[in-house]
């Protein structure tokens, strides 16, 4: 009996002793993960803790006389960066494409990248029944892959072409990029790198194929390079019947 | 006379074995979804040139037809023809049975059906697609109302309010039904103010077309009598339903003729299209439009039944034909990036898309017309939609003026 008693006295504390861990454990297993997220949120580039802002107006200006016809240096950089098949079925997904066009009257022959435009007044945003399908303060227009029920609508609405359809299930993903079967996607403007402060993907491939037909930069920022362009020299947007005021210009079309 | 409306009883071997047939095609269409899911839409036709394919097809004419089919209903409430009345009750069932046949193909297509409560939970208010999620409910739910005025003898006094705010509903309904094209302003086959009030008025043509078949159906399974002057009624409204959509289907098209930007469209769908054009002459004017307007023409036509029946399917063939060439053939042919240029890219710009339809995509589809059906049947087994008798001495003059409904 005595010998009982001693050994459950022994016993008691370090069941305490084990509770106090097991309860320590927990604590840290389940705070850890908090704490991570405030080190990430704290790492994160300042648009992600203050949002983008209304201040600016990311553009691209492509000049059609430096872009060569047969490069495809941007639509590589493209498919490398956000991790897409570049395959040329009719159910790929392609979010930037080169486009020749021959003018029938004379005969003149161009080439140029064609993606999302980014439009102020976006038709895709427009028909989206659920709002899956928004427009960034800073004017990048993307889908909220969690919100978006693959119904096609914005596919049908967008007069570039721009968007894509995910036809089959996806494999090896980059966690910059998330995409999802069943659901649409498109040119995000490189947003991942944008808010790092870096430059789309295509700007920089085509940069380095020492074409530099793509111009980056702040619409709305009047000391900007691609502003300044803007407001010197002669521009367009693609169907510019339609009033949407395209984010994306070209210039030599 | 008094119109009881009874459901139907003794029913024989072909009402159970058409039954069968559309339970049977309802469960192939749900294991085309459930294949379409797991795989994606890599197992369909559809591509990112064309994406939306034969479900749409199916989904649009039957969501189309729903507001027709209403139109017998409102014939009788909000345009006073009380030789319709009878006929309301069913008119009013078929109505709903469409609109969720139609909307059951729309839903299962969406590439990620099992976020259908997103549509509830976030609303974007400028899409006409939202709009039509209150205008779809609100349309059931106006044609529920309506249905209890007509079945409860107490609420019978309310029948032709809940019969008008039904009809104006309808045309709100197929209103947005058409703005889902006419609102797409980049595409050269849409951006039309006119689909909306074309799609009213194929509406009314397809909704009769179907409201045909299924009295007749009905009245055969049951055992009720139908009369000459009714069929013959019903055939004269059909002529004028197929002529006003045809009337639309001209207009839309002399004034596409005559913008100078849309005449590589109209060459392509009315010239070298291919299958549209051969589905738009073919189908939509010749089968769908042409044949049964001449077949219907006949004095004695109440007495044809055979040759009315014939018209309905022709008319609901045409209207298949006509969605597939405004559907798949508007987007079959290409957005015009550059006008005045010829254009090429590796994601088949300035070339005719390609569009084979598939298995799953024919069992879906179909599976709709199934789920409508059996919904239309076990209604009219279950309750009383359909008066016990529609033959010519039950509308006498002497007798409609006291003609009233009971519930079963």
């Amino acid at each position: 009996m005595s010998h009982d008693q001693n050994t459950r006295s022994a016993l008691v504390p370090s069941r305490r002793g084990f509770l106090g861990v097991a309860a320590a454990g927990l604590a840290g297993v389940m705070l850890a993960p908090g704490v991570r997220l405030i080190e990430i949120a704290q790492a994160a580039p300042l648009t992600a803790a203050t949002g983008a802002s209304r201040q600016v107006r990311w553009g691209m200006l492509i000049d059609s006389s430096k872009c060569a016809s047969g490069c495809t240096a941007c639509v590589t950089a493209c498919n490398t960066e956000n991790g897409l098949s570049g395959g040329k079925l009719p159910t790929d997904s392609q979010w930037i494409r080169k486009i020749e066009i021959k003018e029938i009257r004379t005969g003149k022959t161009q080439s140029l990248p064609m993606m999302c435009q980014h439009c102020a007044e976006p038709p895709c945003v427009d028909v989206c029944p659920t709002g899956a399908s928004f427009k960034r303060a800073d004017g990048i227009v993307l889908v909220d892959k969690h919100i978006c029920i693959g119904c096609r609508y914005c596919v049908m609405a967008c007069p570039y072409k721009a968007r894509s359809f995910v036809h089959e299930p996806l494999h090896d993903q980059k966690a910059d990029v998330p995409r999802g079967m069943g659901t649409v996607e498109g040119c995000t403007l490189c947003v991942h790198k944008v808010d790092r402060g870096e430059m789309p993907a295509c700007v920089t491939a085509c940069a380095e194929a020492e074409h530099g037909a793509i111009l980056f930069g702040d619409l709305n920022n009047p000391e900007s390079d691609i502003a300044k362009r803007v407001a010197s020299y002669p521009s367009r947007q693609i169907r510019e019947d339609l009033n949407l005021n395209t984010g994306v210009r070209y210039s030599g079309i | 006379m008094k119109f009881v409306l009874r459901p139907l009883k003794d029913t024989g071997f072909g009402f159970n074995a058409l039954l069968a047939g559309f339970g049977f095609m309802l469960l192939l269409g749900l294991g085309a979804v459930g294949y379409m899911e797991h795989h994606g839409h890599i197992v369909t036709g559809m591509s990112n040139q064309v994406v939306w394919g034969l479900p749409h097809v199916f989904a649009v004419f039957l969501v189309v037809a729903a507001s027709g089919a209403l139109n017998v209903a409102s014939m009788a409430s909000v345009f006073g023809k009380t030789e319709f009345k009878p006929l309301a009750p069913l008119s009013g069932v078929l109505a709903m049975a469409l609109l969720v046949g139609g909307l059951m193909v729309l839903m299962l297509d969406l590439g990620r059906p099992d976020r259908l409560i997103v549509t509830l939970t976030h609303m974007n208010f400028k899409s006409i697609f939202a709009m039509n999620i209150f205008l779809y409910s609100g349309f059931v739910g106006f044609v529920v109302a309506y249905l209890w005025t007509m079945l409860e003898r107490r609420m019978n006094h309310f029948t032709p309010l809940a019969g008008f705010f039904a009809f104006v509903w309808r045309m709100a309904l197929t209103t947005g039904t058409g703005s889902i094209f006419g609102f797409l302003v980049a595409r050269q086959a849409y951006d039309s103010a006119l689909l909306a009030p074309l799609f009213i008025a194929i509406s009314l043509s397809y909704g009769l077309a179907v409201f045909i078949w299924v009295l007749i159906l009905a009245c055969h399974a049951g055992d009720r009598p139908l009369g000459d002057a009714l069929v013959a009624r019903l055939a004269r409204l059909q002529v004028i339903f197929i002529a006003a959509g045809f009337y639309f289907v001209l207009v839309y098209h002399l004034t596409n003729l005559y913008f100078t930007k849309h005449h590589d469209f109209e060459r392509f769908i009315l010239l070298e299209g291919g299958i549209y054009t051969t589905l738009f002459w073919l189908g939509q004017m010749v089968l769908g439009c042409v044949v049964p307007l001449v077949m219907l023409l006949h004095p004695q036509i109440g007495a044809l039944r055979g040759r009315v029946a014939a018209s309905a399917g022709l008319v609901m063939l045409g209207g298949l034909a006509q969605m597939y060439v405004t559907i798949i053939g508007g987007q079959a042919f290409g957005l015009v990036l550059f006008p005045g240029y010829q254009v090429s890219s590796s994601f088949f710009d300035g070339v005719t898309a390609n569009y084979a339809s598939s298995l799953p995509e024919w069992l879906l589809g179909l599976s709709g017309v199934a789920a409508t059906g059996l919904m239309v049947m076990l209604a009219l087994k279950v309750i009383g939609f359909l008066p016990e008798r529609l033959d010519d001495a039950a509308f006498a003059p002497h007798s409609a003026a006291h003609s009233a409904h009971s519930a079963a």
